[in-house]
């Protein structure tokens, strides 16, 4: 039962997986579809509600041309189902009993409500995976709250941590909440997979999101468990030892850059970029007098900061973001770009080792660039990444539900003209 | 510093009668810093036998990071490193000695898994690449991870976390747009990483298993993380938009935001994506049918939204007395969205996270009592389970290689005596 995808070499290429899920969990499905199982999304007919979510091709809001659906949808086939009729769920069933993960995210209890929870599944498959990812999980006093990212990576610690002090914490402009959760059931589903070669028994797994991130905060928690001592946000600033703290990300010509003012054993990176400055007709005689290979980690205080501050925050600002790129990697110093999504199209590391993937579109007539595989061979093989383009709304209903369920031409036009499919 | 003497008991619980999922997997682990010991705690807490493997010369990152035990620095006092390291064992080994190498190929002989998170030709630079780890163990994996993968002008990158937060375009997403961005908290790429890297793993193993042929996984943290943000960069590759920081604004929900409760740095998230979420929050505010809510400036979703500020303004205005638990079990039964800005004092007293067990308490020899996080995943049939304090620097050395490799009591001494465990 493989998905005759592209790849026989990828790790997981003998593995069926139904993805039940939403955009609250479209990610666990993608992370295996992407290591090589043959990963079925199931849509209610007319598609996926992650599809009503933007941005858009060539902005135009339609389900088919939804750039998060196809982030997170690409490399899987898709069938539509209503598992609200009674059909819909003798399909599922069916569906079930050759599976071997399934994913989904609906409210809990809702599936039970179907007669679709795990009870009933692990009688049709007792060896099927079933992997749960809500946003607080399926039990507990939280666990019928209403959640979106914001919520969840309020409630999960991350942003009170994240943002400038004098202003309300805040989060990335991006959602990442289910994110963490959806990565965190790809994990599971193989934790428990693992299990099953062994024992030969399927199970069913319950994911947080919210735990998920609060997984995400460093030592911040053991800050609090062991010093009794609340870590706050401190916007472009690092914090390094008690009060000294040092800052990340300066302005420079024409967007950030990132660096970290440091001595000790990467003195050397702060003393080229002080040569860099004086080259460039800045004062910095004060700084170069301080002996930058005693301040160890820590130890750059705030008046030292202060006194940083003005020098290289006019010394960024007089160059372009790929002058100190290119100048730094010269020079050996520490300074990063704070990359735009532009920056990230055309970046030599990413060119070099192919990470990005040309998908045909042949519904648009388009070419579009992809993120491709997550991981490779250390040779250089493809043991795992990009080999279909995200499907269209039920665009394998023919193939799965004639090819590998055996219904026959007349029943499946009957289902699809019942609004079964 | 000396091996810690051991009674020859493997440390941790006895396993649940049906045993973890990954009872009978082990680790050799090379992994230092976070993004790697966060990802074999995981298999740890699963069952695996993780045999960490550091050195007494140059004690790894995490072990000199605060927080300290009673705030004094120690090379067994943090509880960084005790969080991300619970449940494995530890040895100590001077990789450059000449006896280095034979041993760690007699430990890969042992192992089902090899990992490590060092720049890409550090374990080449110790006869330990995959190669050579293959020839004695045709079936191991080798998981190798960093910054920017193998290959490639920048494969020797130096950097971290916070680093990794701009290279990869988060730093660019989080922000004020009339500020500078800041990074999103922490190494916040560490964690990320980590869940990826078990589901490839485990899919390794599993192949492995069923081929007898090995596999050597190279996973760039910058190409991972890139998934994190995948549709932002679809839509600069088919529309060529600059995504950018827009702070708490969401393009689908007003009001969409964080707004300040009663106390010092108190606050509720709250977002309204539908109307019902938008009447719930009328209802709530004014629950009498008159005041700002039921401006009609604010009565279309569009209408919210290009009057945003407004709203913010006057939605503050009215959240500041609130106590910020109360407002939101106020909002939440009313079927808006809300949440705590939890603090990390507040994810100890949070009722989801207790009733989930989040926080485990390990007790370690020199910290005592110290909190670490468990996985957010519950199993049905084989839940894993945190048993045992992260070990002592070397506690594990005579155990490891006398009862899981089969040393002799004189190949152990003579290992000791030659400054090979150091």
């Amino acid at each position: 039962m493989t998905g005759a995808q592209g790849g026989i070499d990828f790790l997981l290429a003998p593995y069926r997986v139904l993805d039940l899920t939403d955009e609250r969990g479209l990610l666990a499905g993608k992370i295996l579809a992407d290591l090589g199982a043959d990963v079925v999304q199931i849509e209610p007919p007319g598609g996926s509600p992650a599809r009503n979510i933007g941005p858009f091709y060539g902005d135009d809001p339609r389900p088919e041309k939804s750039l998060y659906w196809w982030a997170y949808a690409a490399n899987k086939r898709s069938i539509t189902l209503d598992l609200e009729r009674t059909d819909g769920r003798a399909l599922l069933e069916k569906l079930v009993a050759e599976a071997d993960f399934l994913f989904e995210s609906y409210d809990p209890g809702y599936l039970e409500k179907m007669g679709l929870g795990y009870e009933r599944l692990a009688v049709i498959n007792p060896k099927l995976v079933m992997v749960s990812i809500t946003a607080f999980g399926q039990d507990g006093p939280y666990s019928n709250y209403q959640a979106s990212d914001i919520v969840g990576m309020a409630l999960g610690g991350f942003m009170y941590l994240t943002g400038d002090e004098d202003r309300a914490p805040i989060r990335i402009s991006f959602p990442h909440f289910y994110l963490h959760g959806g990565a965190a059931g790809a994990a599971a589903a193989m934790l428990a997979h693992t299990y099953r070669v062994t024992s030969g028994q399927g199970q069913y797994i319950d994911v947080s999101c919210q735990q998920a991130v609060a997984k995400t905060l460093a030592h911040a928690p053991q800050i609090w468990d062991i010093e009794g001592a609340i870590l706050k946000r401190m916007g472009v600033y690092r914090q390094t030892s008690g009060e000294n703290r040092v800052r990340i990300n300066w302005p420079c010509k024409d967007g950030f850059v990132n660096y970290m003012v440091q001595g000790g054993s990467v003195a050397y990176s702060t003393r080229a970029l002080l040569a860099w400055a004086k080259e460039d007709g800045l004062d910095v005689a004060d700084l170069e007098a301080i002996n930058w290979e005693d301040l160890g980690y820590g130890a750059i205080t705030p008046e030292l900061m202060a006194q940083l501050g003005g020098p290289l925050g006019d010394f960024f600002k007089g160059h372009t973001r790929a002058e100190l790129v290119q100048g730094s990697l010269d020079r050996r110093i520490l300074l990063f770009p704070v990359a735009t999504p532009s920056a990230l199209q055309d970046h030599s590391q990413l060119e070099a080792r192919g990470f990005f993937k040309e998908m045909d579109h042949p519904e648009l007539g388009a070419t579009v660039r992809y993120p491709g595989a997550f991981i490779k061979s250390g040779d250089g093989r493809d043991i795992a990444g990009l080999y279909r383009r995200p499907p269209l709304i039920g665009e394998h209903n023919v193939e799965i539900y004639q090819g590998e369920l055996g219904l026959s031409g007349p029943e499946i036009e009957s289902l699809k003209r019942n609004g079964v499919i | 510093m000396a091996a810690q003497p051991t009674d020859g008991k493997p440390p941790g619980g006895a396993p649940s009668e049906d045993g973890k999922p990954l009872t009978g997997v082990n680790v050799l682990d090379f992994c230092w810093v976070a993004v790697g010991p966060m990802t074999t705690k995981y298999l740890a807490e699963y069952g695996a036998t993780v045999v960490r493997v550091e050195s007494a010369k140059r004690p790894g990152t995490l072990r000199r990071a605060a927080p300290f035990k009673d705030g004094v620095p120690g090379i067994n006092r943090s509880a960084y490193f005790a969080s991300y390291n619970a449940n494995k064992m530890g040895i100590t080994v001077d990789m450059r000695h000449p006896r280095a190498h034979e041993l760690m190929l007699r430990m890969a002989k042992w192992a089902h898994l090899v990992t490590e998170n060092f720049t890409p030709g550090t374990m080449e630079s110790w006869e330990l690449g995959f190669e050579q780890l293959k020839a004695v163990n045709p079936g191991i994996v080798l998981f190798s991870t960093s910054m920017m993968g193998r290959g490639g002008p920048m494969e020797r990158q130096p950097g971290f976390g916070p680093v990794l937060s701009s290279l990869v375009g988060l730093t660019n997403l989080t922000g004020w747009p009339d500020r500078d961005p800041v990074n999103p908290y922490g190494a916040y790429t560490d964690f990320i990483v980590p869940r990826f890297a078990v589901a490839a793993i485990l899919a390794g193993l599993d192949r492995s298993r069923r081929t007898g042929e090995g596999v050597h996984i190279d996973m760039s943290q910058l190409e991972t993380t890139l998934h994190f943000s995948a549709p932002v960069l679809l839509d600069y590759a088919v529309n060529g938009r600059e995504q950018t920081r827009m702070g708490n604004r969401d393009p689908g929900a007003a009001p969409h935001g964080v707004y300040p409760c009663a106390g010092d740095d108190r606050w509720i998230a709250l977002g309204c994506f539908s109307d019902a979420q938008w009447e719930g929050l009328q209802r709530t505010v004014a629950p009498d049918g008159t005041g700002w809510p039921y401006n009609p400036d604010f009565a279309t979703f569009l209408g919210r939204k290009s009057h945003e500020d407004e709203l913010d303004r006057l939605l503050s205005g009215w959240t500041t007395p609130w106590e910020a638990g109360a407002l939101m079990e106020t909002f939440q039964s009313a079927g808006v969205p809300a949440g705590v800005v939890n603090d990390c004092r507040d994810l100890f007293d949070d009722a989801q996270l207790q009733h989930r067990g989040h926080f485990q308490w390990l007790d370690h020899p020199e910290i005592g009592p110290y909190a670490t996080d468990a996985s957010e995943m519950v199993f049905s049939l084989s839940p894993g389970s945190l048993d045992t304090p992260a070990p002592l620097l070397g506690e594990h050395n005579r155990h490891v290689l006398q009862n899981l490799i089969g040393l002799s009591d004189d190949e152990y001494n003579s290992l000791e005596e030659d400054g090979v465990l150091e």
